[in-house]
């Protein structure tokens, strides 16, 4: 009995790495195929000219000097930028509002929740739609509710100034995916820190910044870091709302994104080669993005366990 | 399988030490403040109105005429079918719902089969490089979906997959890292003594996985299936990249087509767009109740690895 059991044992060590492989080996040959040779591809393809109908025509650092020429590259960075700089912050801050009152809707937060999940479920394609009616200067909602309190609203869909704040404002429509995981987190916080903090005469401000925020500073930043991740990748809601087919006839330069620019450069003007400079330029600001968050975001965000409290 | 759960991960059942007397400060608070509780209530309401009433307008105007679409009334003044009758004549619709219904399927369960299995390989074994790879997984996450947009497409255009569904689900035979790290831990979540008990009795691999590791983590293969299916179901830009002939269309690379042609190309007919936005969405509207559970529990638990 022993003897065999020693036996299968050694026999299992034996085999358990072949076995771990196959189990992995779907992934390690998507990885090879579908991650590892597109990198090397794209950064080759980066120094060349190439228009899929012809080969590659190696041009040296060249998209590189003309991603600098290009306003259209500059003014899709600033866009996106805009945009990412608006949306994040807005899109957390109100996400915690909102998991903070949810907290205390008690036996109707199940409810609340799953309304607030709701236009998650909506399709960018129709949330792009969603955007240019709702948000449509003459006849749409939006401006029909700010005129109902006296604010003359503005023409959203075309007005070249207002085109970005009215694709922010309708990003933060769905926000309910964060105010699910802020709402998480804040059921973590242990009820006795709240209780410690009111005996210590700690007022409701005192609590939030001195309790709350310190509990979920970990959720806060990861949100932070793939909310920004996610904005400046930005394109279906952009895309279908002021770019298509008929392009030209109602393409709007307020509403570029980066990647919708790097889109057309690749796929409606067969410019892969400066698309993939493009696409590389896009890989190191948002390296540099996440590299200062995370060099921020270590010195701010309080971890259990860690002396302190 | 009927015969499978006999073994189900226990939770250990301590005695109840009753009811434990917490001081309950916060619970009692709000009672004392009713004004307060009002307008609590009051910016829940206002909250849900803002999350629902534009999917409430889409679907009243779907039922409009043309020319009281932007109404903004809630009710239509003279309801019709007529958008969803036209719609359906002027658009391959029922085509379009098909491919969609294949992609959908098809890149959920594929996902679903190949991560859980790379997620067990990760999370069951142990060998040596093992964590030096997971981490190559989760690095994976990292890398915008522009820098391998285009050599991916070179892949599909060389297999001559350009203009089939194929390239819009067969990425997923692969894995995919972010279910993988979350199936992963799942499995870890499992007591170990389960799969060596199983062992003992003879299980293999393939079986121990099969008919252990996947029944007891049915909820987390519910998620990815689901998130999967809501993914493949609504993705926009690779339909635009890999879709050429209008049969081939998904429901909203269809949607888009509309939009150039009935909304920007002089046809000014919204409400043929508004109505077949409806038809985009509900199927996600409906899945979504089937799977609410799931889907809130899901999203809850993503954000807890941060």
């Amino acid at each position: 009995m022993d003897t065999a059991r020693t036996y299968r044992l050694r026999k299992r060590n034996r085999r358990q790495t072949r076995n771990a492989l196959l189990f992995i080996s779907p992934w390690i040959l998507g990885f090879l195929v579908f991650t590892l040779w597109p990198i090397l591809y794209s950064g080759y393809l980066s120094l060349t000219d190439y228009d899929v109908l012809n080969d590659p025509n190696f041009v040296g650092l060249e998209n590189y000097r003309q991603l600098g020429e290009d306003p259209r590259v500059l003014l899709s960075l600033r866009n996106t930028m805009f945009y990412a700089a608006l949306s994040v912050p807005l899109h957390i801050g109100i996400a915690l509002l909102l998991a903070m009152l949810l907290m205390r809707a008690r036996r109707a937060t199940g409810f609340f929740r799953t309304v607030f999940y709701l236009p998650n479920m909506t399709p960018p394609v129709a949330v792009g739609i969603l955007l240019l009616l709702l948000f449509n200067g003459h006849n749409g909602l939006v401006n029909a509710v700010l005129g109902f309190v006296g604010i003359p609203g503005p023409d959203w869909t075309t007005d070249s100034t207002w085109i970005k704040p009215g694709l922010v404002l309708m990003s933060l429509w769905t926000l309910g995916g964060s105010t699910i995981i802020l709402l998480a987190a804040l059921n973590n916080v242990p009820r006795d820190l709240y209780d410690a903090a009111l005996v210590d005469g700690a007022g409701p401000l005192r609590r939030f910044t001195s309790v709350t925020v310190p509990m979920i500073s970990g959720t806060l930043f990861f949100l932070v870091i793939v909310n920004t991740i996610a904005a400046l990748q930005s394109f279906t809601e952009a895309y279908t709302a002021y770019f298509g087919a008929g392009n030209g006839t109602y393409s709007n330069d307020a509403a570029l994104f980066y990647v919708i620019y790097l889109f057309r450069q690749a796929f409606e003007y067969l410019n892969m080669g400066f698309a993939s400079a493009m696409a590389w330029l896009l890989f190191a600001i948002i390296m540099v993005i996440t590299a200062i968050q995370y060099v921020v975001g270590r010195k701010l965000v309080f971890y259990e366990g860690e002396d302190g409290g | 399988m009927a015969s499978t759960p006999i073994l189900k991960p226990v939770p250990a059942v301590e005695p109840d030490p009753g009811p434990v007397p917490v001081p309950e400060l916060s619970r009692t608070r709000p009672k004392r403040r009713s004004p307060l509780k009002l307008l609590l209530w009051l910016a829940l309401l206002a909250a849900t109105a803002v999350f629902v009433y534009p999917l409430v307008w889409l679907v009243s105007a779907s039922f409009k005429p043309q020319s009281e679409v932007f109404d903004n009334r809630l009710f239509p003044q003279t309801p019709t079918l007529a958008n969803y009758v036209e719609i359906w004549n002027a658009a391959p619709l029922a085509l379009w719902m098909g491919n969609t219904v294949l992609v959908t399927v098809l890149a959920a369960v594929a996902v679903t089969l190949s991560s859980s299995m790379v997620a067990w390989g990760f999370a069951y074994y142990r060998f040596r490089g093992r964590n030096a790879l997971f981490f190559l997984v989760l690095a994976t996450m990292m890398l915008p979906g522009a820098v391998t947009l285009i050599p991916t497409f070179l892949i599909w255009n060389a297999l001559g997959q350009v203009g089939t569904l194929t390239p819009l689900w067969a990425g997923n035979l692969f894995g995919s890292a972010f279910y993988i790290f979350l199936l992963r831990q799942f499995f870890l979540g499992v007591p170990r003594q389960i799969f060596e008990a199983a062992r003992t009795d003879g299980a293999n691999d393939w079986q121990l996985f099969r008919h252990f590791a996947l029944p007891l983590c049915k909820p987390a293969l519910i998620v990815t299936l689901l998130f999967e299916a809501q993914a493949a179901w609504t993705d926009l830009m690779r339909p635009l990249i890999y879709l050429r002939d209008s049969s081939t269309f998904t429901v909203p690379r269809g949607l888009k087509a509309m939009v150039d042609q009935f909304g920007f190309a002089g046809n000014w007919h919204w409400e043929l767009i508004v109505t077949a936005s409806v038809i985009t969405t509900l199927p996600m509207i409906v899945m979504f109740f089937i799977g609410q559970r799931h889907f809130i529990e899901g999203v809850a638990t993503t954000g807890l690895k941060g």
